[in-house]
């Protein structure tokens, strides 16, 4: 079923419009790649499905599971399955990974109904899910992000994924600014995570990522709208021949 | 008018013919000085952002005996979660000592923990009251050496290190409504000695009252005193603090001010580095709602070389509140290889709530290294976006980035209980 369906959406950033219309539908138990240049919207769009106040909505309607995205906020969103992985995770100083960890966890618990676990019990949880991005216990009694390398902080976001185990995982550049074996990292956490019923949508510059998380289809987004959509084959053709080609085609169709 | 219900207060306890003589005449001089200086103005430069007429316009009485009715378990949310006989406790009820609720049983041998009313007899207490702080030029320091009455003597012995805090808790009930109370503490920690003081102030009762509290600490050479006072008076509560600490050679002060209670309150923690690498660490958190108005002073005097000092005070202020410090280092002369760093940061959590932050460096020597910031901020949209987009909601997320702010400063606190106590206070102050 459709877990996801956004309809000519436009948004803006300080009055400055940002998105131009954008239509996408997302199936559970699928990954959709998002690709464009800089500037093209790709985090924006990111931005806007995770409910943040800095983005302005001025048209269109996004459904999710059926529900109002743009009415929910973003605590709910996140509540009802909805997970961004930020491009630039931002530093907690003074709260703790595990204290932070373990409130989002029990939040998500008690919008689904579920009672609220201890420490101890959280304890364990935590066991499992550092294995899967290959992290030390020891980051769990350190500040949210704070001093953390840039491939400690994106790790830090799939364990968060991990976690909280959303319908909807949205990766936004997660891979930019990662070595080799981080984004092997990452993405093998990520595709751990891959449900029938869940599904993921994948904000990337480079096509380098879908070689380990392999889309099921590609968008590649120019200037606010999307301007060509296909299969995996389609972010190799990318990669080939550079974002001017798109470009290109979206000022053709234009005009 | 309150100036003539200050005079027949004090003819009341002028008459009182069981205190001694040194006392007595103390009394005397500083309530002579309290009538010539007057309360504290505006125009007062220490007092230009505190306006304390609200406790000058009003009249006060002097408890003249032993009041109140608080048991045991009234005392327990000031205990921070210690059971009875982990740490040293002397208890006041009203400003005046509750023998039957302290705990005094276990103090170490070299450590002397006496209620102050006691202790004046000996000559050597009497003469130590006012030697610190001087009824000269402040007039809440005279008024509470005018009407002083009781107060915690603590002394610990040279070599001695006193493991188990040693809590000085001062609390009012019921019958402080309307009344004023003026403790005195005296505390002298010898020659390498080590101590940890916790010094409460708290109301089992939500009554207007005034607390105007002095206390004189002595560090002797190669010492240090762990200090921790804890302002959480009734939210209608005058409260003036004063603290004044001399410290001798390599000795080490530690202070922590919190306040989170009264009306109106003012802290005066004062130090002088009067001893070659002495050093003193001041650190403070308050936090303010409605109305509340929280007034810091801070003065450290480097009066040697090779002295050093770190403060870092926070304010975290709501609704209608009003937050000042002012922190002043003062480098004399001979005081070279100071080395001293203030810092003041500000949490204002609405658009109504007001800081007056005022750092004052005065150095009159030329090879030292002396710096100070303030900042003044509110809530980090983006670290409340990042929280709500993990499915905190937003009370919770706004609750835990105001304990963020104070988590460093309460990461000072060195004793266990304390600090995990405060951290408790802070995630539930603001709800």
């Amino acid at each position: 079923m459709s877990l996801l369906v956004i309809k000519d959406l436009k948004a803006s950033v300080a009055d400055k419009p940002i998105l131009k219309g954008v239509t996408l539908t997302v199936e559970t138990g699928s990954v959709h790649a998002i690709m464009g240049p800089n500037g093209s919207g790709k985090s924006t769009l990111a931005q806007v499905l995770a409910g943040n106040p800095a983005y302005e909505v001025t048209s269109g309607s996004v459904s999710y599971n059926g529900r109002d995205l743009l009415a929910m906020p973003p605590e709910e969103r996140a509540q009802a399955g909805i997970f961004m992985a930020f491009q630039y995770p931002v530093e907690i100083p003074g709260v703790s990974n595990a204290y932070f960890l373990r409130a989002a966890y029990n939040e998500v618990r008690k919008a689904r109904g579920e009672d609220e676990v201890d420490p101890l019990e959280f304890a364990d949880l935590m066991d499992e899910k550092l294995e899967l991005v290959d992290m030390d216990s020891s980051m769990l009694n350190r500040s949210v992000n704070t001093g953390f390398s840039g491939g400690e902080k994106k790790r830090n976001e799939i364990l968060q994924m991990a976690v909280l185990e959303p319908k909807l995982g949205i990766l936004d550049e997660t891979d930019s600014g990662l070595d080799i074996d981080a984004l092997r990292i990452v993405a093998n956490g990520v595709n751990k995570l891959k449900r029938p019923n869940n599904a993921t949508i994948v904000v990337t510059h480079y096509q380098r990522l879908l070689n380990y998380i392999v889309p099921d289809f590609v968008h590649v987004l120019v200037s606010g709208r999307i301007a060509k959509s296909g299969g995996k084959e389609l972010a190799l053709e990318l990669e080939e021949k550079g974002y001017d080609w798109v470009t290109e085609l979206a000022g053709a169709s234009a005009s | 008018m309150v100036a003539d219900a200050y005079a027949a207060a004090f003819d009341v306890i002028s008459g009182d013919v069981g205190v001694p003589a040194a006392v007595r005449a103390l009394r005397r001089a500083a309530f002579d000085r309290f009538s010539a200086l007057g309360f504290p103005t505006p125009k007062n430069e220490d007092w230009h952002y505190t306006s304390v007429a609200p406790i000058a316009d009003q009249e006060f009485a002097l408890l003249a005996s032993r009041t109140g009715d608080i048991g045991r378990d009234d005392l327990a949310p000031f205990s921070f979660g210690v059971g009875a006989g982990d740490w040293h406790t002397i208890v006041f009820v009203n400003g005046r000592f509750a023998p039957e609720l302290s705990d005094l049983r276990k103090l170490p041998a070299g450590v002397e923990v006496t209620d102050l009313a006691t202790a004046w007899s000996a000559p050597d207490v009497a003469e130590r009251i006012g030697s610190l702080a001087s009824h000269e030029s402040h007039a809440f320091t005279a008024l509470n050496a005018a009407f002083a009455q009781d107060g915690a003597v603590v002394r610990i012995a040279r070599n001695v290190e006193v493991g188990r805090p040693i809590h000085l808790l001062f609390v009012t009930d019921a019958a402080a409504a309307r009344a004023m109370m003026h403790p005195r503490n005296l505390i002298i920690v010898e020659r390498h000695a080590t101590a940890t003081v916790i010094e409460t102030y708290a109301s089992a009762t939500d009554s207007t009252y005034f607390t105007n509290a002095v206390t004189e600490v002595t560090l002797g050479d190669g010492s240090s005193l762990r200090h921790y006072k804890i302002q959480r008076e009734a939210s209608r509560a005058y409260h003036v603090g004063t603290i004044e600490v001399e410290q001798a050679r390599d000795s080490h002060y530690v202070s922590f001010s919190l306040a989170t209670g009264a009306e109106l309150s003012r802290t005066n923690v004062y130090t002088t580095l009067d001893g070659e690498g002495s050093g003193a660490t001041l650190n403070g958190l308050y936090m303010l709602d409605g109305e509340q108005h929280c007034d810091h002073q801070t003065q450290i005097i480097h009066a040697q070389p090779n002295t050093f000092s770190r403060e870092l005070y926070k304010g975290i202020l709501d609704g209608r509140s009003h937050g000042v410090f002012n922190g002043k280092v003062y480098v004399r002369p001979i005081a070279q290889k100071t080395d001293g760093k203030q810092t003041n940061n500000t949490l204002l959590l609405s658009d109504t709530a007001h800081v007056d932050t005022k750092p004052q460096l005065e150095i009159f020597a030329d090879d030292v290294k002396c710096t100070h910031g303030a900042t003044v901020g509110q809530i980090d949209q983006a670290a409340l976006f990042y929280l709500k987009s993990r499915g905190i909601a937003n009370a919770l997320a706004r609750r835990l980035l105001t304990y963020a702010f104070a988590a460093d400063v309460l990461e000072t606190i060195e004793v266990d209980a304390v600090r995990e106590g405060l951290e408790r206070t802070t995630l539930e102050r603001f709800v």
